[in-house]
């Protein structure tokens, strides 16, 4: 990782610390590795997902920013976009490579994600039968994201 | 042949690699010096082809787009953008340049700002996005959008674009949401020479993925790419084989390897029908290795299908299992399915059954023509060590041995050749001229078969076998001839009923 990185990873994180999203908590789980974050996503109220308390783990590349971070929920979720094995990863926008841009920025990357919790993106989906019970069956979709919730994602 | 002929057969093999004018465009050029064999005229079977090296497809495409230039009078490496914007149609761009300049440059990522030259630049009070140095005297560099960005980020981004992620024509510029393409001009200031030839190489593979007569040799490390004017439209009338200066014959229709008699269409439909039955094709092939008298087991070590049990001496053909007594004669059938009379139509079960039948019939068969090329293969391999060895011992040259070299290519595709009839005869409609393709393809077969016979002797017996091999090669490749000729005729002429759609 060269000197660049580092910079402009510590520049987010002194912005990302003065200026909060709101939501979503996100810093690095040591001061001696920037690039292993710990993020916590709280949905906005009217979010299907409103309640859950959802932590995710945030890893940057050592090419970062030329290479997109990855996200993964370590809580687990039962969203279209989030895979649903022990990984509990994300793929979709600018989390894919051809889409990131050097530009980016990892506010960026965690405002996509709460969007998602307000917005699953169905055309995007990794999870495609989850997908298709979002389209098709929205009553059964909610009873399987409430009693996820209630089993993995209650803060206590 | 004529001189002129002549000549320009040695032109080819000389320097058509170097060839300094280019004749892309050129619609009318004859191409019977591709051909192999000796003929005055192309064959229905034939098409025009050519092959072209990396730096000719190079030097194609700078021609085109120095002519777009000057009448455009944009600089180039814009041009480039546009041109491939616009897949190459250079009329098309022209005309819609002229009616809104505008609109065209800003749809292929150009800015229409073309006037301010890109340089690397110092700017006072900068500082880097990406990298986020704000150092003094800093080298930046920004396209037509004005996105700045240090030297260096610049460098690194377009070199993971280029040489990990293989992107040449559709780089983007590095800031979120901004469209604007990095030109060849800008590559060229930025990259290490190593990465901006990597895009060349790349920019090069997008020119001939764009152009429809266009296609690279699929062979694996091969760099040549053939030029055929023969379009999709156009391949339910002719299977255009074509010849690439490594050896490699492929279909430029598909890019599978040749398959000539057999029309792209059936060629999918038939891969795709064998690999959904394969289970049932593979059951039958493995319970038809014993010999149909004393049934012990036999193994087939060439291609020959002319199979003699070691126990019994019982002598049979491996593809019907029938008595090869009744091959060798006028009266051979080995190829043709005789359709069952009594079966009773209203059936169903003795219905499917026997279209079951009917399609082992022509699997069995093209699947046997298939292995048996690789056994003639492996057997050709083995000959060739032994006849190194003979050669010392009977005093012949290397060049006195080649006829075994050339049988057995064309044993090879004729097999191959062979194989693609049973795939066609498999969607051919009966009407009055099938019988025509049966006797080709029967005669085809005997002639291979003869031939293959020959490869399985003893090596002390192939010298004074030479002459006889060498009839018999080229008696089998004008079979091959004739049988390609009447089916590209029957295609081209529309005579072929097939049970399928080739469209
Ligand atoms: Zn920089
Ligand atoms: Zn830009
Ligand atoms: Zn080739
Ligand atoms: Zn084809
Ligand atoms: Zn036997
Ligand atoms: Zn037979």
């Amino acid at each position: 990782m060269s000197s660049g990185s580092l910079r402009r990873i510590t520049k987010e994180l002194t912005e990302l610390n003065e200026n909060p999203p709101s939501g979503v908590t996100a810093c690095p789980i040591s001061d001696s590795d920037l690039y292993k974050w710990n993020v916590t996503l709280t949905a906005p109220k009217g979010s299907l997902y409103y309640g859950g308390v959802f932590h995710l783990n945030l890893t940057l590349p050592s090419e970062y920013p030329f290479k997109p971070p990855t996200l993964n929920f370590t809580t687990k979720i039962y969203h279209p976009n989030v895979s649903n094995d022990d990984k509990g990863s994300m793929c979709l926008g600018i989390l894919r490579a051809e889409n990131w841009k050097p530009s980016c920025k990892i506010l960026a990357v965690l405002e996509m994600a709460r969007g998602l919790l307000l917005e699953p993106n169905v055309d995007d989906a990794v999870e495609t039968n989850i997908a298709d019970q979002y389209k098709n069956d929205r009553a059964g979709f909610e009873k399987t994201v409430k009693q996820w919730i209630k089993n993995h994602a209650k803060e206590k | 042949m004529s001189d002129d002929d002549f000549m320009s057969d040695e032109d080819f093999n000389d320097e058509s690699l170097e060839e300094t004018d280019s004749e892309f465009e050129d619609e009318t050029y004859d191409d019977d010096r591709y051909l192999k064999y000796d003929k005055p005229q192309r064959k229905s079977y034939e098409v025009e082809f050519r092959v072209y090296s990396d730096s000719q497809i190079q030097k194609a495409q700078a021609e085109q787009i120095e002519e777009v230039s000057n009448i455009l009078g944009l600089p180039s490496e814009q041009c480039a953008v546009l041109m491939r914007h616009f897949k190459w149609q250079k009329e098309r761009l022209i005309e819609q340049y002229l009616n809104s300049q505008e609109e065209v440059l800003g749809a292929a990522g150009l800015d229409t700002n073309a006037a301010r030259t890109l340089k690397i630049e110092k700017v006072k009070g900068f500082m880097c996005d990406i990298c986020c140095n704000d150092e003094n005297g800093l080298e930046t560099f920004a396209l037509r959008c004005d996105h700045r960005y240090c030297v260096e980020c610049y460098t690194v981004y377009l070199e993971q674009k280029i040489k990990e992620e293989g992107e040449s024509g559709r780089i983007q510029c590095p800031c979120e949401g901004c469209s604007t393409l990095v030109d060849s001009k800008a590559i060229k200031l930025l990259a290490p020479k190593s990465v901006s030839d990597r895009y060349q190489v790349l920019l090069n593979r997008t020119y001939v993925d764009d152009k429809d007569n266009l296609r690279w040799c699929p062979a694996p490390n091969c760099e040549y790419a053939v030029d055929c004017a023969i379009g999709p439209k156009q391949l339910t009338t002719i299977v255009p084989t074509v010849v690439c200066s490594c050896g490699h014959h492929f279909c430029f229709g598909c890019g599978l390897n040749d398959h000539q008699p057999c029309p792209c269409a059936l060629v999918k439909k038939w891969i795709k029908k064998c690999e959904d039955d394969s289970e049932t094709a593979n059951w039958i092939s493995a319970n038809t290795k014993e010999c149909p008298k004393c049934l012990a087991t036999i193994e087939k070590n060439g291609g020959c299908n002319h199979m003699t049990c070691r126990k019994c001496k019982h002598e049979f053909c491996w593809v019907c299992m029938g008595p090869w007594s009744e091959h060798g004669t006028s009266w051979y059938n080995c190829n043709r399915f005789e359709e069952k009379a009594g079966v009773d139509a209203r059936d169903h079960q003795a219905k499917s059954r026997a279209s079951l039948e009917r399609y082992l019939h022509y699997y069995n068969r093209y699947a046997n023509h298939e292995q048996s090329a690789k056994l003639d293969k492996d057997l050709y391999l083995k000959t060739e060590k032994k006849m190194t060895l003979l050669q010392s011992q009977s005093g012949m040259s290397w060049i006195e041995v080649q006829y075994l070299d050339s049988a057995s290519k064309v044993l090879q595709q004729c097999r191959q050749t062979l194989k693609w009839t049973y795939a066609f005869a498999f969607y051919l409609e009966r009407n009055n001229l099938t019988h025509i393709f049966e006797d080709n393809q029967k005669d085809l077969e005997m002639a291979v078969e003869t031939l293959s016979e020959l490869f399985e002797r003893p090596v002390e017996q192939l010298a004074s076998l030479k002459v006889e091999m060498m009839d018999k090669t080229a008696y089998v490749n004008n079979r091959r001839i004739i049988l390609l000729d009447d089916t590209a005729k029957g295609l081209l002429e529309d005579k072929w009923n097939f049970t399928v759609d080739l469209n």
